[in-house]
């Protein structure tokens, strides 16, 4: 039996966050009342011209500098020309032949903690189309040009991708740059990114490419996955039943987990790409691109190896912290004042995650500084408190109740760790229950526990676990 | 009051008290109201022109006054007007009251000047006769049989006219300079970036630029200060020093290149030799250049044009404004109809030939090859601008012929621009000014410059019109 590898290469629309279109002054803000976000030049009124955004194009560069790819000195702006009622020219401007960002290569963190450096073999500016509103109006589609106009980084990969997991990877780790490098907000429920996927299967070992198809606007990194998966068994079982892959397009439904067919590909568009006149070639200067070097951050590939190289955390601790860069920003900052990076990680991870879960807001919401929490962990290392303390303590500072030092001071929390007041506590507990201190002396060495439990309950919780085992065990064994 | 006094002479008229604004304005509108046979206007402004030359009034009182406060003036029907009805001469365009100012208006209206009305032109500018009109054609007022030329055409036939001092119009491959050489008024195309295209509805987006029509080259140069410079809603347009027209011309090498003027015919070249005797006398000597390039120009500009207007006028869709066809049975019926109905032949002959040279297969042999031709008469004039400070050259090869003669052939009316779509694929800027005439029709000479050598034209211009006066003759009319 053959056995078949897939082929898959991604291009992958990412919204910029710039503030306003990359040809208008217009806002990108979502979500506003249908065309309230739509200028003179959005509509595509007569007599309007585009005006680039420099922000896109510092972004742009960003994001290649990122991927240490080479910038274009010179770059250039096309028409892609097409009818369609939510394309309010009639054309979209996009970069054909001359793109902003050249080939470059993007490390990808695959789930057995192997690295893959992929290909990226460009990225260009274009502008976003508004979207056909079909459901809410009866026998009339409403045209919504908002996003008309939203400033678009199209990235393409070379067709390194051999597996659905490792395309979900891909995404999943160029999602991770985008939102690291602040040129996108990732937000995946608003289209903030949105990929296309291109595939094939051949056999292996073969270096012949085979039909491909392309899988269109899969906004999830688990849908991803999931129409590859699909689309790569479907293909092999047209292949091995002797028919023929098909060029077409196909649209990813995951309420029946299938892809199905869009539209095929055989008469191609002929969409009469041209330089747009109506903006000169944009020259990128070395300064430019020196000015927009110095804000590159900590890559996510870095910060990766950072966490599990000189911290000591999981792979999955890792990525769970660089999925969302506001979460990697808080763990950097809390550890950095706690001694355990370790435990910040399994904070963040642990209590903070669950408090937003129950609280359903967002990390940017949390209530507590990574400051605090640093403290916090500190103020456990340091034996001031015992982690079940800290843990109401997270509580109250949640609620927003005060400080770590001032919940601590004023509620007297400090952990009980003087040996002569321990010890007197112990002595008493043992006065009160001479049965089960014959039974510990028996061998039944397991009511410990029991007398560790009454010393807890008399101190309120406070007492120092290690030093009231010691003690316990010193004083039962006389 | 004089119908036919150019801007300079209302200024003085104006600032000295001879007449308010409010007089000249009820003056030029009673004007445009007895010659609607010529059909130079689109649109009149009744109240907003009696309002504007009210407050014009005022600030003369106050001597506040810029370079135009309370003269009036029309704009060619391609620049948006907030408020007022912005047709293209286009069916498709016949209920579009644009919602801001182009920056051409905008600028006018803040040195002070009145928008009379929209003047009539050819069906997006895409013709040299002004009878691709939607709103039919405009009539010569030196001979009603006759074109005034085109695509500005309303503008032209109203200055000569006597219906306005001065207009705005718009040259893509000659269409300041040719309606100006046919109606005997003065026209300057500017250098392409020096005029910002912000609210000028586009034909041909890398060959467009706005401009000024008038009696005389001196005013051509006041419209012109008044609507130059850098524009931020124009990434085409450039950052440049304001035109300095006011000083005395030196003496000038003028260019004199033989493609030009080797088929010219006898009359208008003894129209023209007599302009350059007169130049001559005043000092300035003439030197051949060689523009080998010039017989390819038509034709690459027909390619480049339609190449950019088949895109520019997509949309025009009938979704967002617009003409929209009465019923559709579905999308793309939507678009067909809509089209079909909003669009004239002349306009659906370009969008089509456009459309043939981008497409797939035929892109390298027509646009990318007109690219290649545009380049070199390109560099062919930078070539001869080192042996000359200007050239001179007729505007086109005949005065306005008859209306519909050149109509049912294409090609005869595109060779209407074989003199002036050169300077148009270079940049360059060029003057038309009345030279003479032929068979009592008047004739243009072009004088070409620089890259933002307009300066230099204008006073040439400003120089042989102290000299000469074919630029004040006018028709005569019964009742003038």
């Amino acid at each position: 039996m053959t056995e078949w590898e897939p082929v898959i290469g991604l291009e992958v629309h990412v919204q910029l966050a710039t503030r306003s279109k990359i040809f208008s002054r217009a806002a990108t803000t979502f979500g506003k009342y249908p065309n309230s976000n739509a200028n003179a030049v959005d509509i595509a009124l007569p007599g309007v011209l585009p005006v680039l955004n420099e922000e896109a194009v510092r972004m742009a560069i960003k994001f290649g500098l990122a991927i240490d790819a080479e910038i274009a000195p010179s770059c250039r702006f096309d028409r892609k020309n097409y009818f369609y009622p939510d394309l309010p020219k009639g054309y979209q401007i996009s970069q054909l032949d001359q793109p902003i960002v050249g080939r470059g290569t993007l490390p990808i963190f695959l789930v057995d903690g192997s690295i893959r450096e992929i290909g990226i073999t460009r990225a260009h500016l274009e502008e976003d189309a508004g979207k056909s509103i079909h459901t809410e109006y009866e026998g009339l589609t409403g045209i919504d040009l908002n996003r008309a106009g939203t400033p678009l980084l199209e990235i393409v990969s070379e067709p390194e991708l051999h597996s659905a997991n490792e395309a979900a990877a891909c995404f999943r780790e160029l999602h991770s740059l985008v939102t690291a490098l602040e040129i996108c907000d990732g937000n995946l429920n608003e289209g903030s990114m949105r990929c296309d996927a291109n595939i094939s299967i051949r056999p292996r070992g073969s270096k012949i490419l085979g039909q491909r198809t392309e899988i269109k606007n899969v906004n999830s990194f688990r849908f991803v996955e999931k129409a590859l998966r699909y689309e790569i068994e479907r293909q092999i079982s047209v292949l091995e039943s002797g028919g023929d892959v098909v060029l077409e397009t196909r649209l990813y439904d995951s309420e029946r987990d299938e892809t199905r067919s869009m539209r095929s590909k055989e008469s191609s568009d002929d969409y009469r790409y041209f330089p747009d006149p109506d903006l000169l070639p944009v020259d990128i200067s070395d300064d430019l691109i020196e000015s927009v070097r110095v804000t590159v951050p900590e890559l996510p590939a870095e910060k990766r190896n950072r966490y599990i190289v000189e911290l000591g955390l999981t792979n999955y601790e890792a990525n769970r912290l660089i999925e969302d860069p506001k979460v990697s920003r808080y763990f950097d900052e809390a550890a950095q004042r706690s001694v355990d990076a370790k435990l910040a990680a399994n904070w963040i991870l642990g209590e903070i995650s669950a408090a937003l879960k129950r609280d359903e807001i967002d990390f940017a919401e949390v209530p507590i500084s990574p400051g605090e929490l640093g403290k916090l962990i500190q103020r456990i290392e340091d034996e001031t408190i015992s982690g079940k303390i800290a843990k109401s303590i997270f509580e109250s500072l949640w609620k927003k109740e005060g400080s770590v030092d001032g919940i601590i001071e004023s509620r007297g929390l400090q952990q009980l760790s003087n040996a002569t007041e321990l010890e007197k506590v112990v002595s008493q507990i043992i006065d009160d229950f001479p049965d089960q201190v014959r039974q510990f002396r028996d061998g039944k060495e397991k009511i410990l526990g029991f007398f560790v439990g009454h010393v807890m309950k008399a101190t309120a919780g406070r007492a120092n676990p290690k030093q009231v085992n010691e003690i316990l065990q010193r004083e039962l064994r006389v | 009051m004089i119908p036919y006094a150019n801007v300079a002479q209302l200024r003085s008229g104006l600032d000295n008290g001879e007449f308010s604004a409010e007089e000249l304005a009820y003056f030029y509108l009673s004007r445009i109201d007895a010659a609607t046979d010529l059909n130079c206007f689109i649109t009149v402004d009744q109240e907003g022109v009696i309002a504007a030359a009210k407050n014009a009034d005022k600030a003369i009182a106050k001597k506040s006054v810029g370079p135009l406060t309370g003269i009036p003036i029309a704009h060619k029907d391609l620049f948006c007007t907030e408020g007022l009805l912005t047709s293209c001469a286009s069916h498709m365009l016949n209920n579009f009251v644009a919602p801001y100012d182009a920056t051409v208006v905008d600028r006018l209206r803040k040195a002070g000047a009145i928008t009379l009305g929209k003047t009539n032109m050819d069906e997006f500018a895409m013709g040299s006769s002004n009878e691709t009109s939607f709103y039919g054609a405009v009539k010569n007022p030196w001979d009603r049989t006759c074109v005034p030329g085109g695509s500005s055409g309303g503008s032209a036939a109203a200055i000569a006219a006597g219906l306005a001092a001065a207009c705005t119009g718009s040259d893509t491959g000659g269409s300041i300079r040719q309606p100006a050489s046919f109606c005997g008024v003065t026209g300057l195309k500017p250098t392409y970036g020096r005029v910002s295209r912000y609210g000028m509805i586009a034909f041909a987006s890398s060959l467009d630029q706005g401009g000024p029509l008038a009696r005389t080259a001196s005013d051509a140069g006041t419209l012109l200060n008044a609507i130059e410079g850098y524009d931020p809603n124009d990434s085409t347009s450039a950052i440049a020093d304001a035109t300095d027209f006011r000083s005395a011309s030196q003496p000038l090498k003028i260019g004199i290149p033989a493609q030009y003027w080797n088929d010219l015919s006898a009359s208008l070249t003894k129209v023209l030799d007599e302009a350059r005797l007169t130049l001559e006398s005043l000092g300035h000597r003439f030197v051949p250049v060689d523009l080998p390039h010039t017989n390819a120009s038509t034709a690459a500009y027909y390619v480049i044009a339609g190449a950019e207007a088949s895109t520019n006028l997509s949309r025009y869709d009938g979704v967002r404004y617009g003409h929209r066809a009465a019923s559709a049975e579905s999308l793309e019926n939507l678009y067909q109809v809509s089209r079909s109905e909003g669009f004239g032949s002349e306009v659906k002959r370009r969008i089509l030939t456009g459309t043939y040279a981008l497409s797939v297969g035929y892109y390298e042999a027509y646009y990318l090859k007109a690219q290649q031709i545009r380049r070199l008469i390109r560099q062919d004039f930078l070539d001869a601008f080192l042996q000359a400070d200007v050239i001179l050259t007729p505007v086109a090869p005949s005065t306005a012929f008859k209306r519909d003669e050149l109509m049912e052939d294409p090609i005869m009316m595109y060779q209407q621009d074989i003199y002036t779509t050169p300077a148009s694929l270079a940049g360059l800027p060029a003057l038309s000014l009345p030279c003479g005439f032929s068979d009592r029709m008047p004739v243009g000479m072009q004088l070409i410059g620089p890259h933002f050598g307009e300066a230099s034209l204008l006073k040439l211009g400003r120089q042989y019109q102290d000299e000469t006066d074919w630029h004040a003759l006018h028709p005569v009319y019964d009742d003038d």
